[in-house]
């Protein structure tokens, strides 16, 4: 009971993390119906300015944990929404009205320059962050298996209900939400309305980039280790975790990342260590055969 | 759905001010892009925690690069936007005397081995070419004919040259036995992988073989017993010329292949011979590309790739006519891997990465998805770019994916804009061509 106890905890951690950076999946491919390949890569970039911005304030001499951890997350997510605005503007705007490959080439294009420039800026090598935040809580029960919570995952779920709670409120009450959701239904007919499509579009690809930070800041403080190529694997999780929840859903988008960090977390647990990506993969194809609208999505209507 | 929002082709010419002010705002945000992660290198200290070491000259080059080059840019498009539909002067070129480059090409591929310069290293890259164009060719069915994208064809390339290595291996089988059952291996792999997933739209599609290539590759990592693991599989058996070895001193009862011809021994002649059986192969791979295009399932895939509803209202089976697209473009993927695994002599999962993927898809793309004279020339850039610049290579994989974004944005059909139709019931007046 406790094991299951200790991987539920590690699941529910983990999910929020894929739950993060799926929303940005979800939101691209709601408003204009393409698979944002270099997501992972932002999310990358914001575990690497936050592994920087840490490094840089220990430099500096900061100590005090809760000012350091409000600064890197406020330059991660400043910094990494400029990547997101940026990737957009150069390698997205462009293509649009393009036909309908040519932005998914553009992204992995961008997501191989992105993987290439971090590793060349930054050294192949794996990097290891000295424990920020450490301790939890440890319960123990009574046949002796110890359950722990860490501080970290406390913060991961925290911060991740307060983003959550934050974000529900600007889709639904902000003139961007009503904006965004006016594009999802139709872009011709939002942008004859008066709906500035390209800043909808902008704002959007930065909202992501922001959650995807926040997942890179906390992969960081979790893991404790980095490297350019994290954003390949955590991308084709978040992304399956948005099909998976229903793609264009943003709550569907987290139920997604968490089943998928529960499903990983109890396979390692359970069954093997080595296989829990091929686990991973197979959830996505089995979830795409059988729930090709995933869990708390619409079904998708054809028109000619 | 989207193809009406495009922003109205204004055509105000700006005034110097404001182009300085964008190229001013644009070399702002490359410089706050490039400080940390360019600017700030994170490298262990001495204690083992992590330090930097800044490079803000290398961030101020980079902003005023982008400053420049932003301002060049507006000079040069003049309002203008980037992307042409229209076929560029190289792809008219290619269009109209197609068929005389092919057969130049060919003349001198063949000729390559006798040609005075022609050394060691020379063969060697001309092989890994040649099999570069043939994966191109081979991809080509799948993403230029039938419009599907494919993100884990080294999937298939792996299959073939896993089947080559393991039946060489433990059934003592020869290349020419083994190529056909690692085409059909490959083949199969294709139709497994295809049959449930071929319904989805094309993004789908792309993440699932994504997904599928790195199932293919953990399996191959972790099933220790058979595939040997991250180790990979070695003492590959190496081809022999229809059965004689191209040793120095063959065997009991085996006649060695300079013995046969009464020639000296050289280990040039078995590198040679890997050059036209790559060249063949590839050649095997052309000549069913450019057949079956006019076969009414090639036509098939061509229809359904211009316009999926359309062809099923004309009672094309989508699902039956991707699953023949995917399932040949994977055979001459595995064809490739086996010839691979045996001129390597060695394979391990390292060689079956995404990026393996990523590469060959850039090929057919950089070339212009559907050409055949296209992938050629993008293998071309792409193989021999890193061997004349041997210190680019470090710069070789950020090229690469500066060079898909740009030649999307430049041109968004590739290179050698060919989607025409192969056929046309009414040819256009003016005699066809794009």
């Amino acid at each position: 009971m406790a094991y299951f106890l200790q991987q539920l905890i590690n699941g529910v951690a983990l999910g929020m993390v894929y739950g993060l950076i799926a929303i940005g999946y979800s939101m691209v491919y709601g408003i204009i119906g393409m698979i944002n390949f270099a997501h992972g890569e932002i999310y990358m970039i914001g575990a690497f300015v936050s592994l920087i911005a840490f490094t840089l304030l220990g430099m500096l001499g900061v100590s005090w944990a809760p000012l350091a951890l409000v600064v890197v997350l406020l330059t991660a997510i400043a910094i990494t929404s400029l990547y997101g605005w940026t990737v957009e503007r150069i390698a997205y705007r462009p293509l649009r009205g393009s036909f309908r490959l040519a932005p998914l080439i553009s992204a992995i294009g961008m997501s191989i320059f992105l993987q290439t420039y971090v590793q060349i800026t930054q050294g192949a090598k794996i990097k290891t962050l000295q424990p920020v935040i450490t301790g939890g809580f440890t319960f123990t029960d009574a046949s002796g298996f110890t359950v722990t919570i860490s501080w970290i995952q406390i913060l991961i779920v925290l911060l991740t209900l307060v983003l959550m709670a934050g974000f529900t409120w600007v889709i639904a009450k902000t003139p961007l939400g009503r904006a965004q959701r006016a594009c999802q239904q139709d872009l011709k007919m939002a942008a004859l309305c008066g709906v500035d499509v390209d800043r909808t579009i902008s704002l959007t690809f930065v909202i992501g980039a922001a959650l995807a930070a926040v997942a890179g800041l906390m992969a960081t403080l979790y893991y404790g280790v980095i490297d350019f190529f994290i954003g390949f694997l955590a991308g084709v999780k978040a992304f399956t975790a948005a099909v998976l929840g229903g793609i264009g859903s943003i709550p569907g988008a987290m139920l997604g990342g968490l089943v998928l960090g529960l499903a990983e977390a109890f396979w390692s647990g359970y069954f093997s260590i080595e296989y829990k990506d091929v686990a991973a993969f197979t959830i996505l194809v089995i979830v795409l055969i059988f729930l090709p609208t995933g869990i708390l999505g619409q079904p998708e209507i054809e028109k000619v | 759905m989207t193809t009406a929002i495009r922003a109205p082709a204004v055509s105000v010419v700006p005034g110097l001010g404001a182009r300085v002010k964008d190229a001013a705002l644009a070399a702002f945000v490359a410089f706050v892009l490039l400080a940390p992660i360019l600017g700030m290198e994170t490298v262990p200290g001495p204690d083992g925690r992590l330090t930097l070491d800044f490079h803000f000259d290398l961030v101020a080059i980079g902003a005023l690069g982008v400053f420049l080059g932003r301002l060049a840019l507006s000079f040069a498009l003049r309002g203008r936007p980037l992307a042409r539909a229209a076929a560029g002067p190289l792809s008219v070129f290619v269009s109209r005397y197609g068929n005389w480059l092919g057969v130049a090409g060919l003349v001198f591929a063949l000729a390559l081995p006798l040609m005075p310069f022609s050394s060691r290293y020379v063969i060697d890259v001309a092989t890994t070419l040649v099999i570069y164009v043939m994966l191109g060719w081979g991809l080509n069915i799948v993403v230029g004919l039938a419009g599907l994208l494919d993100l884990g064809y080294v999937a298939f390339y792996a299959v073939g040259a896993y089947s080559y290595a393991l039946f060489a291996k433990w059934f003592g089988l020869g290349f020419w036995a083994c190529l056909p059952i690692a085409g059909v291996l490959a083949a199969v792999a294709g139709i497994l992988l295809g049959f449930p997933v071929l319904r989805l739209r094309g993004d789908y599609l792309a993440i699932v073989t994504l997904g599928f290539g790195e199932i293919i590759r953990l399996v191959l990592i972790n099933w220790h017993e058979v595939t040997g693991g991250p180790n990979g599989i070695a003492d590959i058996p190496r081809p022999s010329f229809f059965g004689f070895p191209f040793t120095r001193n063959p065997g009991e009862g085996e006649i060695a292949f300079h013995q046969l011809f009464g020639l000296e021994f050289s280990t040039m002649h078995r590198v040679v011979f890997l050059y036209y059986l790559a060249l063949a192969l590839a050649l095997v791979t052309n000549l069913f590309v450019l057949r079956i295009r006019k076969l009414p399932i090639g036509r098939a895939w061509e229809a359904l790739r211009e316009d999926e509803i359309a062809c099923k209202a004309l009672g094309i089976n989508p699902t039956n006519t991707k699953l023949t697209a995917f399932a040949l473009g994977a055979m001459f993927g595995g064809f490739a891997g086996s010839f691979f695994a045996t001129r390597q002599g060695f394979i391990s999962p390292e060689s079956f990465t995404f990026i393996e993927s990523a590469i060959i898809l850039a090929i057919v793309v950089l070339g212009g998805m559907g050409s055949q004279i296209g992938v050629v020339l993008a293998a071309a850039v792409i193989v021999l770019l890193p061997e004349i610049a041997r210190e680019l290579e470090t710069y070789r994989m950020l090229f690469f994916g500066a060079a898909m974004v740009l030649i999307m944005i430049w041109r968004p059909r590739g290179l050698l804009a060919h989607r025409e139709p192969t056929l046309r019931l009414h040819p256009r007046p003016g005699g066809g061509g794009s």
